[in-house]
């Protein structure tokens, strides 16, 4: 199975791991990603606004890239899936902003013809929790890993629609996929404090804190996220346990970790 | 200087929101993650937009303290969807001339060594036109 892959800025840069691990352990199950040629950033948040149009064409682009190739379009990072994701569903459900964004389109138009993936979603749709499962070679067993989802994987429900939103399991079912003990929390879909902590690092302290201390409570003994945004404000607020990429501990499942 | 209906009518444009469609039942207040460093909360948002009271929220703090997590835009009963007015609201302050909130010569004194790519490219996306 070959996808098209967009793995985005930061996952380039201090986020490598989450971009490593996410193509040896897609190899190793038998999915090629295909990264789109000459990506741009997505800018980092979905601005809601209709008339923001410039800040949305690099999501389109991307999106154009993998219709051009008829394949579906995998993203790792929360942050990136979130903005291309909703950028797709303004193309298929706004007609006057997909007009606006086409007249800055060579060629063909696009209309949000382009299958969003985001990782985990391809792990469970495309491959298969099951299959998963019996490729693992190192279980992570008796490890008890909470999910992190934060805000941006699941919410806005009706464009994200990857899980129930308020009371989601692909996360616990990926963990339970690699032979860990899923951890169920409260917090678990609440924010960070996301880039509010460049304006007020008090705020992200208060709600990373929260997160953790919550996860802790229920017996996690590591976080798991898809995050780099996340991941920092858990670390940068004194994380009492390890908080990983969801990909690195795939990765490790599936022997692929090292080398 | 855009009088208060034209603002009204712009927000009201440029986020789909309809303002009267709410209750008042407070939920997406209650379920805002920034709400104890807002001064004007996210059901506050929206009353004030639909009467047209637009300066006051202009001019808040508030605008930099929501933090895109879509949960009052999940949880409203009427999908009023209030971030989307405080995400208007936000782009009519910082697209007025000489009032982008963050600038790149604040940038190096917020780093560390391990901020991500994805942090700074959200805060310009948000703070900065
Ligand atoms: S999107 Fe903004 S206003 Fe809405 S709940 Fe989140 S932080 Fe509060
Ligand atoms: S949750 Fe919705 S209906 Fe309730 S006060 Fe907020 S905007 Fe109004």
């Amino acid at each position: 199975m070959i996808l098209s892959y967009f793995p985005g800025c930061t996952l380039k840069n201090k986020a490598r791991d989450l971009d490593e691990y996410a193509r040896k352990s897609a190899e190793a199950l038998g999915v090629t990603l295909e990264e789109i040629e000459n990506w741009q950033c997505c800018g980092g948040v979905f601005t809601t606004a209709k008339d923001e149009i410039a800040t949305k064409l690099s999501s389109v682009r991307i999106l154009k890239a993998a219709a051009e190739k008829s394949q579906a379009l995998v993203t790792v990072c929360s942050a990136c899936h979130n903005v291309v994701k909703q950028t797709n569903h303004a193309m298929q459900n706004d007609a006057e902003f997909a007009g606006k964004v086409n007249r800055y389109m060579a060629e063909e138009p696009y209309a949000g013809e382009t299958s969003v993936y985001h990782y985990l979603e391809m792990l469970r749709d495309l491959v298969g929790f099951d299959k998963i499962r019996e490729a693992v070679k190192n279980p992570l067993t008796g490890k008890k890993i909470a999910a992190y989802y934060g805000c941006l994987l699941l919410r806005p429900g009706k464009v994200m629609a990857m899980d129930d939103v308020e009371n989601p399991r692909i996360m616990e079912d990926f963990i339970r996929a690699i032979g860990a003990e899923p951890v169920v929390y409260a917090m678990r879909n609440e924010c960070c404090g996301g880039y509010v902590t460049m304006e007020s690092p008090s705020l992200a302290k208060k709600k990373s804190t929260a997160v953790c201390e919550n996860a802790v409570a229920g017996g996690a003994e590591m976080l798991v996220t898809a995050c780099p945004l996340c991941r920092y404000n858990l670390e940068k607020n004194g994380a009492t346990v390890p908080v990983v990429y969801f990909t690195e501990l795939l990765a490790e499942a599936l022997g692929v970790k090292e080398g | 200087m855009h009088n208060s209906n034209n603002m009204k009518e712009e927000i009201i444009r440029i986020s789909g929101v309809n303002p009267t469609k709410c209750m008042r039942c407070g939920k997406c207040s209650a379920t805002c993650p920034a709400y104890d460093e807002m001064e004007y909360h996210p059901h506050q948002f929206v009353y004030m937009v639909e009467s047209g009271d637009i300066e006051p929220l202009l001019n808040s703090e508030s605008l930099y303290r929501c933090l895109t997590c879509f949960a009052c835009i999940e949880r409203c009963p009427r999908s009023v969807e209030p971030a989307k007015l405080v995400e208007a609201v936000r782009l009519m302050a910082v697209r007025r001339q000489g009032a982008n909130r963050m600038t790149a010569n604040d940038v190096p004194a917020k780093l560390d060594d391990e901020t991500p790519q994805q942090l700074l490219v959200s805060a310009f996306r948000k703070y900065t036109k």
